[in-house]
């Protein structure tokens, strides 16, 4: 029983990680990874989201949604497939959090807000969350499985970032042509980080 | 005025390219961009959508509550993707197969949240629909130029057609399987900001 | 700006009611032109994947029915392997009866994350001119990013691969979105399927397979798709085994001729 959901947090965290494995997420992966705090900072907020959004998403998916789902309503209601509106509701869903992140990050922790900057709003529209939800629905997980999902998803997106963040901070030292320094080797960077990862594609526990 | 509309038109190109400059709407650009096909029908619904969202928040910018703006601002986005997945499914059923998760990707392409928060929110909306465009154009070249380098040295075709012929045909060409790994898309992506920011000094970044 | 709590609350109302009915309005309008466009694609599929039809071939709607008349619908009760004539063809749909408790079950634990089983599944049997030539299968599992549902046709031998196709998933394009590639499909066709114990034995593997003569339980891999490649294999192993089309297929073997 554990062993279900631990296997499906180490294939989210390391086997399928978001952004070496799926790509998602990528704008504030390259933009936030310069130094180790801020790319914590962000990662955290990333897990927050997402270990509450997947949930939500699947409650709302399950009871709201699916065909069928407004049963518990009324009886007449089962006809329904309200599905097409999904991209709408877990947008809204995940947008409703960030909003929420932000207030509480200006109020509480103001040097990480600023340090953030207008990343902070594009968690909203950082396609790993967007992403975990789509997943979630595809895979027809449980709320279980969907809270699981979404707090490994977000441990191993965090990793991600905060290993290049590490890398980028020790390049600092190096002699890096001026063209290419900050975004260009930054790409190169996660380009040999990703083949590193293609190392666990396939992986079946 | 024909300098303004110039500037915000032409400058996302090379002077302030979405994708080398402003780190947005990277993840399209690597999935997508192992065929030309895709990558060109993509640009276009992009463009499409960067367009329309920037005009209409533009047309509400006075209006929004600030406390509910990134919201109100992924609602437009989220409905005009689902109007173009819907019309894509309905009239060109068989590109929408083949763009298939990444269409609905489309609302979280951070181009479109960040144009309209840096820009639309800012600007009447004219010049929101020209920056639009502008900037939709400068996602479409760079993913048109590395969906040509991988499709052409990773499979030998060029929008479907085989122009280099394959050693498993008969031909002499033995494809770079490397370059249909998104890695590859990383690495060109990389080596096309080198020469971007050898070409303009100015992009570069200061430690 | 800032405003009061009550303009917000109406202006996100307002937004809101407006985006409802523009997504509701395109949805439900555009709903009878996707329809045909899907079953369209699925009659399409069903001929591919018998070689009824070419890869590049472009059909209509009516020579697409026109080349159906060769296909017959049957509804297969999995668990006998019998035919079942109590349910019209037709009219039977499979995805809804997979969701339903009452002519459903949950999947066996499997590799391709099948999660519920349909007691009836349809069959398509492909008819010549000496009877029956082979069977088209419903297919399906996942991938990487979603379900692949596809169908995968046999000879009259019940082991030699006739065609196989994918109607719906999402995988990415130009990965393993290749599924739909002709050049890839057409590997297919001459491989064996069945081992000497009857266990499913073809496999989609890691780079080129030999011709089907020599290489008869090997299928070339996808590059840059291990995961939708082996979620391919994934899924023929499930519905070919004994959990699913197993028994159907046994009793094909036996009886031969239908």
């Amino acid at each position: 029983m554990v062993e279900h959901y631990l296997n499906l947090a180490v294939k989210a965290i390391f086997v399928e990680n978001m952004a070496l494995a799926f790509f998602l997420g990528m704008c504030s992966f390259l933009a936030v990874s310069r130094k180790v705090e801020t790319a914590l900072g962000l990662g955290s907020a990333v897990i927050f989201v997402l270990g509450i959004t997947v949930p939500m998403n699947n409650l709302i998916y399950n009871y709201l949604l699916k065909e069928g789902a407004l049963a518990w309503i009324s009886p007449n209601l089962a006809q329904y497939d309200l599905s097409f509106l999904g991209f709408l509701t877990y947008i809204g869903t995940i947008a409703a959090m960030v909003q929420i992140v932000e207030m509480v990050l200006d109020r509480y922790m103001p040097k990480l807000y600023a340090a953030l900057g207008v990343f902070l709003p594009l968690i909203a529209v950082n396609c790993a969350i967007l992403g975990a939800s789509l997943f979630m629905v595809e895979r027809d997980y449980t709320l279980a499985e969907s809270t699981v999902f979404g707090i490994s998803s977000g441990i191993g997106w965090a990793l991600a970032i905060v290993a290049l963040a590490a890398i980028r901070e020790r390049l600092r030292y190096h002699d890096i042509p001026a063209a290419l320094r900050g975004l260009g080797i930054t790409f190169i960077i996660t380009g040999l980080m990703a083949i590193g990862f293609m190392a666990f594609g396939g992986i079946q526990l | 005025m024909a300098s303004k509309t110039q500037e915000a038109l032409v400058d996302p190109l090379f002077n302030e390219n979405p994708i080398a400059l402003q780190v947005l709407g990277i993840c399209s650009a690597l999935a997508v961009t192992t065929r030309m096909d895709t990558s060109l029908v993509m640009s276009i619904a992009v463009i499409c959508v960067l367009t329309l969202s920037n005009v209409f928040v533009s047309l509400l910018r006075n209006s929004i509550p600030t406390n509910i703006r990134i919201i109100v601002q992924l609602t437009i986005i989220a409905s005009l993707v689902i109007v173009t997945d819907q019309i894509l499914k309905a009239y060109l059923w068989d590109i929408s197969k083949q763009l298939s998760v990444f269409v609905g990707l489309i609302i979280t392409n951070c181009i479109i949240m960040g144009r309209a928060e840096a820009y639309a929110m800012a600007n009447p909306p004219g010049m929101s629909l020209l920056d639009g465009i502008g900037n939709g154009l400068g996602y479409a070249l760079i993913l048109m130029i590395t969906a040509f380098l991988r499709e052409f040295f990773g499979s030998g075709t060029l929008f479907g057609k085989q122009i280099l012929p394959l050693v498993s045909e008969g031909g002499w060409y033995n494809p770079n399987g490397m370059m249909l790994y998104s890695p590859a898309a990383f690495f060109i992506i990389g080596f096309l900001i080198w020469g971007l920011r050898v070409w303009k000094p100015d992009q570069v970044e200061e430690d | 700006m800032q405003r009061n709590a009550l303009y917000t609350i109406l202006f996100a109302t307002a937004v809101c009611i407006v985006c409802a009915i523009v997504v509701s309005s395109a949805a439900v309008s555009l709903k009878p032109a996707q329809d045909i466009n899907a079953a369209l694609e699925k009659q399409r599929n069903v001929l591919l994947a018998a070689g009824l039809l070419e890869a590049d071939e472009k059909v209509d709607a009516a020579e697409a029915q026109r080349r159906f008349e060769n296909i017959r619908m049957v509804v297969v009760n999995l668990e006998t392997g019998e035919e079942n004539p109590d349910i019209d063809a037709a009219s039977f749909d499979q995805v809804r009866a997979a969701k339903d408790p009452e002519t459903s079950s949950v999947a066996p634990a499997n590799r391709a994350l099948v999660q519920r089983l349909p007691d009836n599944v349809l069959v398509y049997k492909v008819l010549g001119d000496d009877g029956v030539e082979g069977v088209v299968l419903p297919v399906q599992g996942y991938g990487l990013w979603s379900t692949m549902y596809g169908f995968f046709a046999l000879e009259s031998d019940w082991d030699t691969v006739r065609g196989i196709t994918f109607y719906q998933h999402g995988e990415t394009p130009g990965l393993g979105g290749e599924i739909d590639n002709p050049k890839w499909k057409a590997r297919w066709p001459g491989r064996k399927t069945f081992s000497e114990d009857g266990e499913p034995k073809i496999r989609v593997i890691k780079g080129l397979a030999g011709p089907p003569a020599e290489d008869p339980y090997h299928v070339d891999g996808l590059s840059g798709a291990t995961l939708t490649s082996n979620g391919v294999t994934n899924l023929l192993h499930f519905w070919l085994g004994e959990e699913a089309l197993g028994p159907y297929l046994a009793k094909l073997s036996q009886g031969r001729a239908i």
